[in-house]
């Protein structure tokens, strides 16, 4: 069981890599939509029994985050006409070196880190951490609105990776909550992505640069 | 009961006010929705109920001690948006009225959370809500600025889902059952694994202290104030900003209970102090009357963050200072909105004179710059004292140093801006806008109330808002 679940973990490890190395935009949300659908499967393989409510988490997140998202993304892609990402903040390459990085780090930090003993032998807290990094830069390296989007979506997948941890312990009612807010926070974004497109005709939020001291 | 009427009655407004079929009547749901809000908690201030608080949500002693100024402040700007509004009818106003009237019932819900779930989810809940707000204006620069304060403020608000994890898997590691409330959670105290809860507290710090607008995580606050309506900036600054720093006091008194108080003080003061050496820099520096009332923002969030590390007397004066700085920032927000729009710019290169295009908003803001900056006899200057005098009995002389040559250095710069927009001589526009006679009653009586309220809470604050202050401060710290 455990080793199913550290493969899946180790395939989202290998999607944050493949997501700092894309320069096309396309490749980009797909390796953001396949960890998505990735780490949906993973709460079927915790152990905690295939009970109506995991099955339903795992059903909704897949679905959001492996075709909703996805779909609307490349939606935006295609209004927008852009295909890759030119000049990115922090260049691919040194952002595949900070990602790698912060895999190594990340296993470290963990190590640190006491951990009870059924999740012993996971890989859930370094790879949580790793994809939150990555995640963070996307976020700071792209200027593309579309891969900013892309970012937060992996860093959301990071705390949501980490999150599994708790599942069997913190009440229902929460993380329902947590799942609602974070599928209106894409929606919210969506939406103010269209309207950035909209009003300055890119997608490129270097553009975005009248406010400022 | 009531605590949940508190959530409930706004919420429902919100929902009338999607169906209301009239453009004209439908923001008079806002001050309905004000005064309904502030009698219940009127009711649950006077009468305290004596049934045990409900360890999930409800009216504990931290709800006590602010959530009626968060009531005040959304009753006055309330008032103040029918008449905004009114002058604003080229927009449809049914996504303002209810997103703000849903604003309400979260922040009524999030001060009032009591467990590290339900927490995050209001805070996160008014983060998205807030978006459509800042795009009201619906220019180019308002979108910037919805992105911008969407990508930090997102971001933020992830850190702290993280951390909150954190906390949790240190209370499952210590032998815990799941129960995140914070009552729970402290009364774990010691047990508390502690690598995990210094990574909880890194990241809770850096979340909802970018809600908050501590700098370096401030970033976003100069565009969204800037650009979103002044009503909406007054309850961001009001509003927003407390129930971020109530949530970092939740969050220290399980670290403290676990023994980390050390450590939430040391960075707490760093952090506050940080931010009032930026944010007073940047006041010496900016032009735009705007953007000046976010600095002023940042810098006050930093004397509260430096209030919350100087002990149960700093605690207390910084809870007071909750209740100055919200209803003062109000007048200033209000005041800055009214010249803006007479002004129709927003510089001091481009905006000169408002004293005579609009006498008594240009007088509310100057009177408002001498409260925020702490003149006697209002309130900002009583609460900013007795953090000083926190500060020195708790022996941090030097951080006490800093802080007043902040305070010096904002007053500096907030008092150039300032004069540079009212004196002299008025530019065409807006003197144009002189004739057209647009100071209406409705829209500077709430800054002049805004200012009464800080007039009131130094010379006059009542005995029960002092004693609820001081008892939210013990019951955070009694935990040592």
């Amino acid at each position: 069981m455990n080793d199913a679940q550290n493969l899946l973990v180790g395939m989202a490890m290998g999607l944050n890599l493949i997501g700092l190395a894309s320069s096309r935009l396309t490749s980009l949300i797909r390796a953001a939509a396949i960890q998505g659908m990735v780490l949906g499967v993973l709460p079927l393989l915790l152990g905690h029994g295939a009970n109506w409510w995991v099955i339903l988490v795992a059903a909704a997140t897949v679905v959001v985050k492996g075709f909703v998202i996805p779909a609307l993304l490349r939606k935006a892609l295609r209004a927008a006409h852009i295909d890759r990402e030119v000049q990115p903040l922090i260049p691919f390459v040194p952002s595949l070196l900070l990602g790698a990085a912060a895999t190594v780090g990340a296993v470290a930090l963990s190590g640190l880190l006491p951990l009870r003993p059924e999740h012993a032998h996971s890989l859930l807290v370094p790879g949580s951490f790793a994809t939150v990094v990555s995640g963070l830069l996307l976020l700071m390296g792209r200027a593309k609105a579309i891969a900013q989007v892309c970012g937060y979506l992996m860093l959301e997948n990071g705390i949501y990776m980490f999150g599994l941890l708790l599942i069997g312990s913190t009440p229902i009612m929460v993380e329902a909550g947590i799942l609602l807010d974070l599928t209106v926070a894409v929606f919210v974004v969506g939406i103010i992505v269209d309207r950035i497109q909209r009003e300055f005709d890119t997608l490129d939020t270097r553009r975005l640069t009248e406010l400022h001291e | 009961m009531i605590e949940v009427l508190l959530i409930v009655v706004p919420l429902l407004l919100a929902g009338v006010a999607v169906v209301w079929p009239a453009e004209r009547t439908r923001p008079w749901l806002l001050p309905v929705a004000g005064v309904l809000h502030v009698l219940l908690v009127a009711v649950l201030l006077v009468r305290p109920s004596s049934s045990p608080v409900n360890p999930w949500l409800g009216f504990d002693a931290v709800s006590r001690a602010v959530l009626p100024m968060v009531s005040i402040l959304f009753l006055v700007c309330a008032a103040y948006a029918v008449s905004y509004l009114r002058i604003r009818a080229d927009q449809s106003n049914k996504v303002f009225v209810a997103m703000l009237l849903s604003l309400h019932a979260l922040f009524s819900f999030a001060l009032q959370a009591r467990h590290l779930g339900l927490l995050w989810i209001g805070v996160e809940a008014a983060t998205l809500l807030t978006v459509p707000l800042l795009h009201f204006n619906n220019t180019a620069r308002a979108i910037e600025a919805t992105w911008k304060y969407l990508i930090v403020g997102g971001t933020g608000v992830a850190l702290s889902l993280l951390g909150s994890f954190c906390l949790g898997y240190a209370s499952l590691h210590g032998g815990g059952t799941g129960d995140l409330t914070f009552a729970g959670m402290v009364s774990q105290g010691p047990a508390l694994s502690r690598p995990w809860l210094v990574a909880a507290w890194v990241l809770l710090l850096a979340g909802y202290g970018t809600k908050m607008g501590l700098a370096p995580m401030h970033t976003w606050k100069p565009d969204a104030y800037g650009e979103a309506p002044g009503v909406v900036g007054a309850i961001l600054a009001g509003g927003a900003t407390t129930i971020a720093f109530v949530a970092v006091l939740r969050v220290k008194q399980v670290v403290d209970a676990a023994g980390g108080g050390a450590m939430t003080e040391r960075t707490l003061l760093v952090f506050g102090l940080f931010s009032m050496v930026v944010s007073s820099l940047y006041l010496l520096a900016t032009r735009d009357f705007k953007r000046m009332l976010a600095y002023s923002s940042v810098e006050h969030m930093g004397i509260l963050a430096v209030g919350a590390a100087l002990g149960t007397a700093g605690l207390s004066a910084a809870l007071y200072h909750v209740w100055n700085n919200g209803l003062t920032k109000g007048a200033l927000f209000l005041s800055a909105g009214n010249i803006r729009r007479a002004a129709r710019a927003r510089t001091a290169d481009t905006v000169s004179g408002m004293a005579w295009c609009t006498p008594v908003s240009a007088r509310v803001l100057v009177v408002g710059l001498f409260a925020v900056t702490a003149m006697p006899p209002f309130g900002p200057f009583f609460s900013e004292l007795g953090i000083i005098r926190a500060g020195l009995e708790t022996h941090h002389g030097s951080a006490v140093a800093v802080f007043t040559i902040c305070l010096l250095l904002a007053f500096i710069g907030l008092t150039r801006l300032m004069f540079a927009i009212v004196d002299g001589r008025p530019r065409a526009a807006a003197r144009m806008e002189r004739h057209a006679g647009r100071e209406a009653a409705g829209v500077v009586i709430p800054p002049i109330v805004f200012l009464a309220f800080s007039l009131w809470l130094g010379l006059a604050a009542p005995p029960l808002l002092q004693k609820s202050w001081s008892s939210a401060a013990a019951y955070l710290e009694a935990v040592r």
